[in-house]
């Protein structure tokens, strides 16, 4: 078995643009961002703006209608393509912990505007701390990356996330739970595969397959 | 020997890992290591006979992951009792010569409880249950709850094993660095919580190795009056030639554990990468150490989530406000079931510093076995602080505690025989430092005599229910001066006298002592300050009210810390910039339409109290509300304006409503018909939700909202009961969508004139069409919308 690794990480600058576009705002405004400024302020006195990941190395086939990690195989057309100049690939599962959670819960019920505008930061957050993580692993290892791919991503089933969690146990690496809808808790998580080795494959939106997406470019 | 007494004289010695144990020998990755209790016994009977070898005392089996989410009945018989059997096969063929137990472990579920995952609270508390049925049924002599991160899932785990069995139980948690649970708990918030329960020892295991986690056993060993237990890791986990090593050698792990016991653990053993090793090494260090005595702390605190409370070092706030009594507002906020309005309630006084929140629901046309813990799991996402559960309900009250997560205050008990005899039994189960009230069968006596007497009988009844006097915090009970005008001072002598004589924490609901006068205000605020000056230890009092806050707070920064002093500060601060900010905002705003439109929330508020004095609630609907929502409406639709400020607008719109409920002018002439609406079962996302929810209320829709994660049947029971005509469904998840399918079918057959609305990231025209609902919005305002369109037609 492979060794499973923790990182944590704190402070990565923010994105804007990223937090209003997931608040479903196409521009950001002077009051829009006072707005975010405020729920950022509020969410760092919580200490809600940590990032955990945990993740295992592991080596990988890729065959043309999936990979196969040893443990197991993911059959998925789209992941095969992504994964096609790898032999090893990361899978991790990481999380911003329950501090957001609790903000978007605080305000859902009396303030919707800062339950959305928090919901928001946590997408923003936990995608730049990714972002960072593969950033930091390239510099680390000397590799190249491709893109990272998610079970529910295109053909790769969400049903897979269970393998993932019998490899990485996040339930008590990083204190991610999945539920019976395969649904992870706390809701600012995500889980995936990121291969070794040069981007292949992917068209980012056009190779999606949710067609309706509001978020598709 | 029992094993409760061995742990009154003795350090006890534990085990060590058995998990990283068992995949040095071969478990594979998703293989289920309690299988291996059947399949591969030899290798736990040897692994169990090498720790009591080593001289631990206590070998806990492999039984972490056994509760019925991972097995099915059957299989979970048998793995829990092959664990057992593996145990005690072991300590027989061991040659050491120490008193030795049989532990059975109880780890985490692997799911994560509400609110921040979907596990319920009573299936939490049904599936450590049915494992603890079974360690009774094959015996052992103490049940180690472990590695739990989660005071909820540990409250639950603590409560299947109190009602299941009388063994011995500890409990250690799983801390991170922050010395916090994931879930937030501190460790005095779990010593607070868990001696409320009655477990036998607490304490931490796991997460690192032992120097990282003394912060936590320290501050366990500050409050604690129950024996702590430290089991930390071997280090932190790191590959070395391809092989998993721990990075703390068995002899600095040995006197790393053993010098915390030189401090006062009791109880230690190691967790994730100990070996036998590691436990013969701290073993021979503190077989011969004193043992040190586990002293009483005698506090009086409680607990929520993630706070602890302590009575007695400066005088406490419980705020008073959320409670229906004379307010006309919150009664209708009950009966319409406007969780939100008394959720805004906790939050503001806990904003304005109040330290503790009165949660009392109490009025004949709601149920309150209902109402009040659903009001109390409710504020308990939101508000930190910890909750005093006020009721004469006993169903209701023993509902409330038993979710409650944490250690409550419970308000109230008296020396009625039949009073002492409802809550006494409630608080020894689930914790809970009580307000005692010193009346009885014959009233409230007139001396503070004879009110003193009735505190020890309080006291004295309470002792035989194994309820410690620090439990008891008396209130001597205000009378209004407007019947008596000594009565104030009445109170506060028999405080005097009672804190004197019992050496208990005291507290007093003030309001009262002006009840029937003018200028109430500034009455209560003399009455506190003279009973401040007695001693008092808490008040309830409203904390919104300026000139009471004024004597609590210069109170506190005349005697007390300088947090206190801060606090103070931060209080008047509050006060000031409050004026300020409603000064400035009043000249930049034009109209309540203009306020809405630019989503003022403050604004709106005032101009709506402005528009009030002259014009009917009605006109200001019809001429300023309606008109701003729909310009803001179908600038979203057109996109020239964003779904943020359209929910700032919306809000501003709520605020302006509100003030006009709160009038008593309301009418409800522009409520148009009922929308039930609910995130489907298995989903618990529900930001879309809520976000229909305020536009549908804004556009006069009367919105019951069943929350998320909701059962087909229970939102077709409520659209059968209010016959509603609409009914919206929110789905996230691709996977949660064939709930709402199943209760769109439900709804057709139990239902057929309601029409369903859906929405949800997933969903599409295409797909609605396909599970059979009649419309699917794209967004909250195409929501609206199409309600519009079939109110319209109703009754046509």
């Amino acid at each position: 078995m492979n060794e499973i690794f923790k990182v944590e990480y704190t402070d990565i600058p923010v994105n804007y643009k990223e937090i209003a576009r997931y608040a479903g705002a196409k521009t950001l405004d002077d009051g829009l961002k006072a707005l975010i400024d405020k729920c950022l302020e509020e969410a760092d006195n919580a200490k809600a703006l940590k990032f955990s990941i945990c993740y295992a190395l592991e080596d990988i086939k890729v065959e043309e209608d999936g990979v196969d990690f040893g443990v197991f195989k993911f059959q998925s057309a789209g992941l095969a393509r992504v994964l096609a100049y790898s032999c090893k690939a990361l899978i991790f599962a990481s999380t911003m912990g329950v501090g957001i959670d609790k903000l978007i819960r605080r305000y859902s019920a009396i303030e919707p505007s800062k339950a959305l505008i928090f919901q928001a930061i946590g997408t923003e957050r936990i995608e730049s701390f990714l972002d960072y993580f593969e950033e930091q692993y390239k510099k680390e290892n000397g590799v190249e990356l491709a893109n990272r791919f998610s079970p529910g991503f295109g053909d790769l089933s969400l049903s897979y996330q269970k393998e993932v969690f019998v490899l990485l146990k996040p339930e008590k690496n990083i204190g991610v739970t999945l539920n019976d809808s395969l649904l992870m808790s706390p809701s600012k998580s995500v889980t995936g595969i990121i291969g070794i080795g040069k981007k292949n494959g992917n068209k980012g939106c056009a190779d999606c397959s949710s067609k309706n997406c509001e978020f598709r470019g | 020997m029992d094993f409760r007494e061995f742990l009154k004289n003795n350090n006890v010695i534990l085990d060590g890992a058995t998990g990283t144990e068992l995949q040095k020998a071969g478990l594979q990755v998703g293989e289920l290591p309690e299988r291996w209790n059947i399949t591969h016994s030899d290798v736990l009977i040897n692994l169990h006979k090498a720790y009591y070898d080593a001289g631990a005392n206590v070998v806990s089996a492999n039984t972490f992951g056994a509760n019925i989410l991972r097995y099915n009945e059957e299989e979970l018989d048998a793995v829990v009792k092959a664990a057992i059997d593996n145990v005690k096969k072991a300590r027989d063929l061991s040659t050491g010569k120490q008193d030795k137990f049989v532990a059975v472990d109880i780890g985490p579920t692997g799911k994560l409880l509400e609110p921040y995952g979907d596990l319920k609270f009573e299936d939490a508390v049904e599936v450590f249950a049915k494992t603890v049925r079974l360690v009774e049924k094959y015996g052992a002599d103490l049940i180690f709850i472990q590695t739990m991160n989660d005071a909820y899932e540990t409250k639950s785990a603590v409560l299947a094993v109190k009602e299941n069995s009388s063994l011995p139980v500890f409990v250690t948690n799983a801390y991170n660095e922050d010395s916090k649970l994931m879930t937030g708990a501190t460790p005095y918030s779990m010593a607070c919580m868990l001696e409320g329960l009655g477990v036998d020892g607490i304490g931490a295991n796991c997460s690192f190795g032992p120097k990282d986690l003394e912060d936590v056993i320290e501050k366990l060993l500050e409050v604690s009056s129950l024996p702590v237990i430290f089991m930390p890791n071997a280090g932190m986990p790191k590959s070395v030639d391809g092989k998993t090593v721990y990075d703390v050698t068995a002899k600095d792990f040995a006197s790393s554990v053993a010098r915390m016991v030189s401090k006062g653990v009791r109880v230690a053993g190691g967790c994730c990468g100990t070996t036998p090793k590691y436990i013969e090494l701290l073993s021979a260090l503190i077989k011969d150490k004193p043992v040190s005595k586990v002293t009483y702390k005698g506090l009086t605190h409680i607990s929520s989530n993630s706070k602890e409370v302590r009575f007695g070092s400066r005088p406490l706030i419980i705020g008073e406000r959320i409670n229906p009594t004379g307010k006309k507002r919150f009664k209708q906020a009950l009966i319409e079931n406007d969780i939100g309005y008394i959720l805004q309630e906790g939050i503001s006084q806990s904003e304005c510093g109040a330290d503790i929140l009165d949660v009392n629901v109490g009025i004949p046309d709601i149920n309150e076995t209902e109402v009040l813990p659903n009001t109390v799991t409710r504020l308990q996402e939101i508000v930190d602080l910890p909750l005093q559960i006020d009721t004469s309900n006993k169903d209701a009250m023993e509902k409330a505690l038993r979710i409650y997560n944490g250690k409550a205050l419970i308000n109230s008990v008296n020396g009625k025989k039949e009073s002492m005899e409802a809550v006494f039994p409630l608080a020894k189960k689930y914790g809970g430092a009580i307000i005692a009230l010193t009346l009885d069968e014959n009233g409230i006596p007139q001396t503070p005599e004879g009110r003193l007497e009735i505190a020890l009988k309080i006291l004295s009844e309470a002792e035989k229910y194994g309820i410690k006097k620090e439990d008891l915090i008396f209130d001597t009970l205000c009378m209004t001066m407007s019947v008596d005008p000594d009565a104030g001072t009445k109170t506060v002598n028999a405080l005097k006298l009672i804190k004197e004589k019992t050496g208990c924490n005291t507290s007093l609901g003030i309001s009262n002592v002006s009840f029937g006068l003018p200028d109430r205000e500034s009455i209560n605020a003399a009455f506190l300050s003279m009973a401040l000056d007695s001693g008092l230890n808490a008040a309830i009092m409203n904390p919104f009210s300026k000139p009471v806050m004024e004597v609590m707070c210069s109170y506190n920064s005349e005697n007390g810390t300088q947090e206190d002093i801060e606090k103070y500060q931060g209080f008047i601060k509050n006060i000031i910039n409050r004026t300020i900010e409603s000064n400035t905002n009043g000249v930049v705003a034009k109209t309540l339409s203009d306020a809405i439109i630019r989503g003022l929330k403050d604004e709106a508020k005032v101009k709506t109290e402005e528009l009030l004095k002259t014009k009917s609630a009605l006109d200001i609907i019809n001429n300023e509300v309606i008109p701003a929502l729909d310009e803001v409406g179908k600038g979203y639709e057109n996109k020239t304006i964003y779904l943020p400020q359209l929910l700032l607008s919306a809000e501003a719109a709520k605020q302006a409503f509100n003030v006009i409920k709160d009038s008593s002018t309301v009418q409800n002439s522009s409520v148009k018909c009922t929308f039930v609406i609910a995130t489907v079962f298995g989903d618990i996302h529900d930001i879309g939700k809520n976000i229909v929810k305020l536009l549908l209320e804004n556009y006069g829709f009367n919105v019951i909202d069943l929350g998320k994660d909701v059962p087909p049947k229970a939102i077709v029971d409520e659209v059968v009961k209010t016959h509603a005509p609409l009914c919206g469904l929110s789905a996230l998840m691709t996977t949660t969508v064939p709930a709402m399918e199943d209760t769109i079918k439900l709804l057709r057959e139990q239902a057929p004139w309601c029409k369903v609305v859906v929405g949800g990231a997933v969903l599409t025209e295409e797909y609605a069409r396909k599970i059979g609902a009649d419309k699917y919005a794209k967004d909250a305002m195409e929501t609206v919308r199409y309600s519009e369109e079939i109110f319209s037609k109703l009754g046509k």
